[in-house]
Order: C-alpha cells, then sequence, then structure tokens
C-alpha cells in the first residue's frame, strides 16, 4: 500500500518543530506500525533527505510502555487495546495519510522528533508508589490469604504500562487513571493497607506539583488506555483520598 | 592471566551457602555510606539488586538506557517464576527444583550455584508478596501454581499471562523507595560503553548519554552488570529492540572472560518470521503447550497444499495428522523441554511438512476446547490469543496457531565464580549476562527466578564481602588517567563509525549478520558449517568498518549511533559463539551438533571429554583463547537426559 505520512520534526526540547510530509511506497499490511517507521528511516538514511526520524520503542510486544505515538489524533492509532507497536498497517488502507505526532502534555515535553520525557511518572512512583518492605524479613507469602477476587481487581489496576496515553489523551494532562492504578492496586492488597493513607497523599501531591491536569470525568483515558485499566480506579483513589484527609491520623 | 576459581564453599550442598553467609565479610553501617556500587541495567537482576544494596546503606548509582527503569525486558516475561515451595504438596522440594534445573541444562551448571538458586527461590516469592505483586490465587485465598515447561510438579507462580511485568514492577517500586531516600541515584537514557579498570580492579563505567550524546564517568567501588542477554546477535529474536550484549563485550574486553557463548536457547512456540522488514519475533508462552498440541500433516502433499493456501488445516482428518512431540516422546509429549521440542519442528520443516512459509508448524487447541470448552480456554489463554489474533489476523480458536523456534534466551555470558564476580575483581555479573546457573539450556520460569535470586539474596552478600575490603579505598577522582584513557576510547569508537560514511545503513548489516548466525550457528550447528560462519562473520564485520552509513548527529539523540556502537560488539560476539560451537564437539541443551546424535536423532552428550565450561580470554589483535573449568558432580548422578 501506498502511504503519506505527516510527522511531527523537532529537532530538540527547545527548538521549534514542525509538520514534514513523507511518501512511501509498496508497505505490506501485515507490517506493524513501527517497521512502517523502520521502512520509512530505511529510505531516508538511503538517499540522504533528512536524519532519521526519532521515536521511542522497546519491546515492541505490547508490555513495556516504551512506544506510544499520537496516530490520526488518537494515541496508540485507531484499535482498541493494544499499543502503538502493536498495531498493524493492514488498518489502514492504501492512499491514506497519516498523521503523527508525539504525546501533547506539558508534563511530558518533547526531547526530540516524537520522543517526550516521561520521568514524571517514575517521579510519582518514588513519592510513595510502593511498600516499604526492604529485601528480606518478610511473612511467608501464604501467611496472609487474600480473597481471589481482590487479587484479580490489584492485578487488573496492576496492568498499567506507564505509557503516558492516558495523559495524552487528557484534555487536561491528568494522570488519575495512572496514579489511581498503582493507588488501587496497593490499598486492594493488604500488604500494601498499612501505607494506604499516606501514599495517596504523598503521590498525588506529587502529580499536582509535576503540573497534571485534574480529572473532569471525561474519561478519555479508560477509553484509549491500551491495558484497557477501568475508571473505577479513578473513584476507588478518590475515595482513599477523601480517607486520607479526613480520618488519617497521619500528617 | 586469571585463573578460574569457582570459589565454591566447603561442606555438603546444602551447607555450602549457609557456610559462606555465616563467614562471608561484613561492613559496618557508617562505612556502607562511603562506598560506591555502580549497576548497570535496571531489569529483574539489576533493579533487585540496586534496590537491595540500596536499603544496606551502600551509595548505588544505577543506569538504564531506557526512560524508565520499568521498560527492562524483564517486563515481557510471560509465564511465570518456579520456586520449591510445594505448597500444592506436590512432591516438590529445593533437593528437586535443583535436580530438575541442573537435569535440564543438561549437566553443564554448576552444582553449587544452582543449588543456591533452588534454595532461596521460597524467599523470592515472600519478598514479592510482600511488595505487593499480585500473584494469581486460588477461591482459599492462597496462592495458585501451575505446572510449566515440562515440570511434573506445579512450582510456577504467576500473575496473569505478565509474570515478568509484574515482578519487575516490584523490584522498580523497591527500587523506586531507594531513590527517594536518597541510597540510590537513576540515571536513565545512559549506556555503558566502556568498563574502567584501574590496578586490576574494576573502578567505574563511561557511559554517553543517550539524549546530549555526552561521554561520562562515573567511579564505584565495584560495578555490577545486570544487562541482559545478547539474542539480538540473530537479529530477529524475541527480545526487545534495544536489548544488546554490548557491555558484557566491553568487560570482555578489559579482561573479564566469556564463559559458554553457543548455549543460546530457541525458544519453540514464537510467531513465525513472515517478512523481511520484519524487526522481531512475538513469544507466545510455553504455558500454551499445556493444552495446545503440536502438529504437521503427515502427507507431503498436505503441507504443500497449506502452503499454497489450496487447503487450512481443518481440512486435515485427524489420521492424517502428524502430532509428533506425541509420537516421539510418548512420556511427555507436548511438554518437552524448549531445545527438544524446537529442534523437533525444525526437523519436521526441514523434512517439507512444514506449514504457513513452510518454517511454521500448528499449535492446535481443538481438543482442548472439546474437552474444557471455549470459556475455560480463554480463561486461561485469552490474553495471548488476542496477541495472537493481533498479530497474524487469524482467530486460534477457530484454526490452529501457526509457530516456529526463534531466539529467545541465551545461557552463556559473562563468567563468574560462586560470588558472581566475574575475572575482573569487583565486577560482579547478575541475570542473563553471566552464565551461571542454567547450564547448557534454561527451563521455563526459571529466568525470572534467577535474576531476582541474584538480586535480592545473592548480591547484598557477595558485594559486600568484596567491599569489607575496600574500606580503607578512598574513592577514585574520575581525572584518573585510565579513566582518561577509556573515554578516549570509546570517543575514538565513535568518531570513527561517523567518519566512515558508506552506504550500507546499520539494519541492513545487522540483518545480514542475523541471517548468517540463524543459518550456520542456529539450530542445527556442524563443523563445516561453523567454518563457513567464521569468514561470513569476518565479510559483515570488514563491511561494518568501511562501508556502515550513521546519521552524523553526535550531541543529540541519535539511534542510529546507538544501533552501530552495538553492532560492533554483536560481530565480537557473533564469531565468539561461532569459535564456541565449533570446539565443543558434543551436543547438550541448546547447543546442537549434527554429527553428534543418536540414531533417533537425539542429542549426544560426551562427558568424558566435554563434561567443563568453556571461558573465552579476550586477546587484542588474536584469536582468544579458551580456558577449561571443569565440572565435577559430587551430589548428582549424571544420566542422559530423557523425555520418552
Amino acid at each position: 500500500m501506498d502511504l503519506t505520512l505527516k510527522i511531527w520534526r523537532q529537532e530538540n526540547a527547545k527548538a521549534k518543530g514542525h509538520f514534514e510530509t513523507y511518501k512511501l511506497t509498496d508497505i505490506s499490511p501485515e507490517c506493524s506500525f513501527l517497521e512502517m517507521l523502520d521502512i520509512l528511516n530505511e529510505q531516508l538514511i538511503n538517499d540522504n533527505i533528512a536524519h532519521p526520524v526519532c521515536f521511542d520503542n522497546d519491546c515492541r510486544e505490547g508490555i513495556c510502555g516504551m512506544c506510544g505515538l499520537y496516530i490520526n489524533g488518537r494515541p496508540h492509532g485507531p484499535d482498541e487495546g493494544v499499543t502503538t507497536c502493536q498495531l498493524h498497517m493492514r488498518r489502514f488502507h492504501d492512499g491514506d495519510t497519516i498523521t503523527i505526532e508525539p504525546w501533547r502534555a506539558k508534563p511530558f515535553p518533547v526531547i526530540k522528533d516524537l520522543v517526550v520525557d516521561r520521568s514524571a511518572f517514575d517521579k510519582i512512583i518514588q513519592a510513595g508508589g510502593y511498600t516499604s518492605a526492604t529485601t528480606g524479613g518478610v511473612p511467608d507469602a501464604n501467611a496472609i490469604p487474600i480473597p481471589k477476587h481482590k487479587a484479580d481487581e490489584a492485578m487488573d489496576s496492576a496492568s498499567c504500562i506507564g505509557c503516558g496515553a492516558c495523559v495524552a489523551a487528557c484534555k487536561n494532562a491528568s494522570a488519575m487513571l495512572f496514579v489511581s492504578g498503582k493507588v488501587s492496586q496497593l490499598a486492594l492488597l493488604p500488604q500494601g493497607k498499612t501505607e494506604a493513607a499516606i501514599r495517596v497523599k504523598r503521590m498525588v501531591k506529587k502529580m499536582d506539583e509535576l503540573g497534571f491536569g485534574s480529572c473532569t470525568n471525561t474519561f478519555a483515558c479508560e477509553a484509549e488506555c491500551p491495558k484497557q485499566l477501568k475508571r473505577t480506579n479513578i473513584a476507588r483513589m478518590n475515595r482513599e483520598f477523601i480517607c486520607a484527609k479526613v480520618c488519617s491520623e497521619e500528617k | 592471566m586469571a585463573t578460574l576459581n569457582s570459589k565454591i564453599p566447603q561442606g555438603s550442598l546444602s551447607e555450602k551457602w549457609t557456610n559462606y553467609k555465616a563467614s562471608q565479610k561484613l561492613v559496618n553501617p557508617a562505612n556502607k555510606r562511603k562506598l560506591d556500587v555502580i549497576v548497570v541495567g535496571t531489569g529483574l537482576a539489576g533493579a533487585s539488586a540496586a534496590a537491595s544494596l540500596g536499603a544496606l546503606g551502600f551509595n548505588v548509582k544505577v543506569f538504564c538506557i531506557q526512560d524508565s527503569p520499568r521498560r527492562a525486558h524483564s517486563i515481557a516475561a510471560q509465564g511465570g517464576i518456579n520456586a520449591a515451595k510445594n505448597y500444592p504438596n506436590d512432591g516438590d522440594s529445593i533437593g528437586r527444583l535443583f535436580y530438575d534445573t541442573i537435569k535440564g541444562g543438561d549437566y553443564r551448571a554448576r552444582e553449587a550455584n544452582v543449588y543456591r538458586l533452588a534454595e532461596v527461590s521460597n524467599n523470592i516469592i515472600d519478598q514479592c508478596v510482600a511488595q505487593g505483586v499480585p500473584f494469581a490465587r486460588d477461591y482459599s485465598g492462597y496462592l495458585a501454581n501451575r505446572s510449566f515447561g515440562g515440570a511434573q510438579v506445579s512450582r510456577t507462580f504467576y500473575a496473569k499471562g505478565q509474570t515478568g511485568q509484574q515482578l519487575l514492577l516490584g523490584a522498580y517500586s523497591a527500587l523506586s523507595k531507594q531513590i527517594k531516600e536518597g541510597t540510590v541515584k537513576l540515571y536513565t537514557r545512559r549506556e555503558m560503553e566502556n568498563l574502567v579498570v584501574i590496578d586490576g580492579k574494576a573502578r567505574g563505567i563511561i557511559t554517553r548519554d543517550l539524549v546530549t550524546g555526552k561521554l561520562e564517568r562515573w567511579f564505584g567501588h565495584c560495578v555490577v552488570l545486570a544487562t541482559g542477554g545478547y539474542g539480538n546477535v540473530y537479529y530477529l529474536s524475541t527480545n526487545a529492540m534495544g536489548s544488546n550484549g554490548s557491555a558484557a563485550v566491553q568487560c570482555y574486553k578489559k579482561g573479564a572472560y566469556f564463559a559458554n557463548p553457543c548455549y543460546v536457547q530457541i525458544h519453540p512456540t514464537c510467531i513465525p518470521v513472515h517478512g523481511d522488514y520484519q524487526s522481531k519475533l512475538t513469544l507466545m508462552s510455553e504455558s500454551l503447550r499445556n493444552d495446545g498440541r503440536i502438529w504437521v500433516p503427515k502427507k507431503l502433499e498436505d503441507a504443500q497444499a497449506i502452503r499454497e493456501g489450496k487447503k487450512t488445516a481443518n481440512d486435515i482428518p485427524e489420521e492424517d495428522r502428524d502430532y509428533y512431540l506425541e509420537r516421539r516422546y510418548p512420556a511427555f509429549g507436548n511438554l518437552v523441554p524448549r531445545d527438544i521440542a524446537s529442534r523437533a519442528a525444525k526437523e519436521r520443516c526441514d523434512a517439507g511438512y512444514g506449514v504457513g512459509t513452510g518454517k511454521a508448524v500448528f499449535l492446535d487447541f481443538s481438543s482442548a476446547i472439546n474437552r474444557l470448552g471455549k470459556d475455560k480456554v480463554a480463561e486461561r489463554y485469552g490474553n495471548l490469543f488476542q496477541m495472537y489474533q493481533k498479530i497474524e489476523d487469524e482467530n486460534p480458536y477457530e484454526t490452529p496457531m501457526k509457530i516456529y523456534p526463534a531466539v529467545h534466551y541465551t545461557m552463556g555470558g559473562l563468567w563468574v565464580d560462586y560470588e558472581l564476580q566475574t575475572t575482573i575483581p569487583g565486577l560482579f555479573a547478575a541475570g542473563e549476562c553471566n552464565f551461571s546457573d542454567h547450564g547448557a539450556n534454561r527451563l521455563g520460569a526459571s529466568a525470572l527466578m534467577q535474576g531476582l535470586a541474584d538480586g535480592y539474596f545473592v548480591l547484598p552478600y557477595t558485594v559486600q564481602n568484596y567491599l569489607a575490603a575496600e574500606i580503607y579505598n578512598q574513592p577514585i577522582p574520575t581525572t584518573h588517567q585510565e579513566f582518561d584513557k577509556a573515554e578516549d576510547e570509546v570517543k575514538e569508537r565513535i568518531a570513527k563509525i561517523l567518519s566512515i560514511k558508506g552506504k550500507t545503513t546499520v539494519d541492513t548489516l545487522q540483518k545480514e549478520l542475523g541471517h548468517v548466525m540463524w543459518e550456520y550457528v542456529g539450530m542445527g550447528r556442524t563443523k563445516e558449517g561453523l567454518q563457513k560462519a567464521l569468514p561470513l562473520i569476518e565479510n559483515v564485520k570488514q563491511r561494518f568498518w568501511s562501508d556502515v552509513r550513521v546519521d552524523e548527529s553526535e550531541d543529540c539523540l541519535n539511534p542510529e549511533l546507538e544501533k552501530a556502537l552495538r553492532l560492533a560488539d554483536h560481530l565480537e560476539l557473533a564469531s565468539l559463539i561461532a569459535r564456541d560451537a565449533l570446539q565443543r564437539e558434543e551436543s547438550c541443551g541448546g547447543h546442537f551438533r549434527e554429527e553428534h546424535q543418536t540414531e533417533e536423532g537425539e542429542a549426544k552428550r560426551d562427558d568424558e571429554n566435554f563434561m567443563f565450561v568453556g571461558a573465552w580470554e579476550y586477546k587484542e589483535g588474536a584469536e582468544p583463547q579458551m580456558h577449561k573449568e571443569d565440572l565435577n558432580y559430587e551430589f548428582i548422578k549424571v544420566q542422559t537426559r530423557n523425555y520418552k
């Protein structure tokens, strides 16, 4: 298939970006989206047209969370429940024009072309997204039974891959779905319960500090999440947060 | 020249680790703060080591090439993690896990290391649960187990099909806590480009900031390498795009021996190759073999008709299907170890019975669906089926999956002693980048176990034992001439690559190398083929250094330059793999020499002549030299692996 690509090019964080148009011919529909970009880059290098397009990617099987492109106005493109690397060209048509942009959100500044800096997510986890158990000295794994439905729910909340699509999709650049996934997972489990109140307060504070916007309940995050994290996580986090503020003895 | 002293502690097998811990040296808390530890890599081994050493109070710096430590490729492991908990009461024990791992590795691993691995396996599960890892549970609320990868007991703990992800996020959260407490400093988008050795000891690393292109110097009283395997030498593998063996090669060139490079695991259940543009192969979890049946048509003409699209799998009647694993290995059937299943698939395809492009076999769930119902099958494998459908555009509930073996894991790696220390004092290697525990073949769900065992429960002891003697040594300023020298070497290498301005892209050359490796140093190796491979690799190497074309921007994000630097090292490794495969005149585990097989086509080991670890020493400008570490089995009776 033949394609026209409109790709965001930006030299570095400070430079002004712009769209460039490239033509590709004879792309196999079996190709993945990122393989299509590989082909483009080979062409750009071989024909000495421009510097290759930079885009983040690693595992190419939808689990590392490294890739993330805004494709025709949607994070990770038109398919539901997949990351950019799992999107295949058979989803497009011969002759299509495809617009490719980086995540657009203030807390995720562009590094180059389609690559953004998502270290803000690491900082939120560092603020409290853990249990304080250090290595060794913990009880037997079966010492505390956990109801299956709770464990399953915690697993669903934990399946976030930290790609940032939720932030990119949100008109307020809110990170509520990301933060609430971790808060929920740990609040649901007895091992995380001890520090639940202090955790939610610290993580929300850090999220606000880093410039992520507020949640106004449009749930674009849920619609675009490649791992289909549910909005109930946000509800649970709000509940945890209010309880922590009102009832918690800890400061 | 370093000598190979494996430093195995005295005592019976079950006392060795206890004895070691009881007699090791410790560092007092006030001194720990003054000691710098560098950890390279943030996968299961690196993140768990950095978190644990940080929690002990050492001053840790941790580096990763991705934008976040959570991206490391451990995250992609699907199936599970083994431990000898024996929760199901089905006869498991530390001794049994130890024995299975040694046998699975075809009697080419060190007894003492493997026993320790089995011993600490239970602590890992406890640790992960305490971190909030959401393992699967039964209705009782207790942890669920499944059998995996040919084990006769259910000892595998899992979190849906995302066990690696959940374990890595657990280690990442422990790491994050230490970062917050200030005992660990994190450096992302940094790639290690050189090791600094001062007076014979590892004292630091040179990294390249991938965003700015700046070279940086870091001092450490010791260096822990946890940079994963080298499967991407083969280009197409189940590894992530960025996974590479570069840091290990840098250490090899500085004097660390590289052990058993020819032990490469080829995983039987991957989605087959279908085009030249393909960048990676996707693994379909081994757990599928619990319920899926592998077959090809019995008749050549049926296979041909399927390849030509004239027939589909469903047109082949039951009696014309060859369930070749069940036929050849009635006792283990579809659950034979990975190396055996892979070779059997290749054998059928080479004989002309392959489907798809000719390099694929069927993995069929129809009898499982009949037996268990579609819902049950969906509950067990739903996410894998969905993944398959996304890639292949076929519904595995209706037509069988097509699978083919692909490079997946490398058992070889930097040679380490019992303390996980390489032949360079102060340089430790953990996880897939060392050679230590899996012998010639790794069992399913054992990689996660080893990575976390090394990081949580081995290195905190052995690194401390090493550092106890370092408390008298002040940090060495990075203005030391050895840092100058190491940085200059990297500068020179980069300048050389950028100055070539040739006509061939990095990917083209890496693909070519991959073809040579897969063809001649892949699943079935022969003396003739390996001798052919060496000059072919040399040829790619020469073309790389004379004709590679790399985008010139040096001072900003430049993935082409990153790939070129890695390929330069992969070319070194490629010939080392081939050389090692050539010297090992036997078949064992993942290493199959066609000259050495039984009449039934099974691997034929030569214990008399090859029961050793082959550790290679780098020689500048000359051929590498192999040293032997003999494997002495004191506790286990060495047998022929038999899965019939």
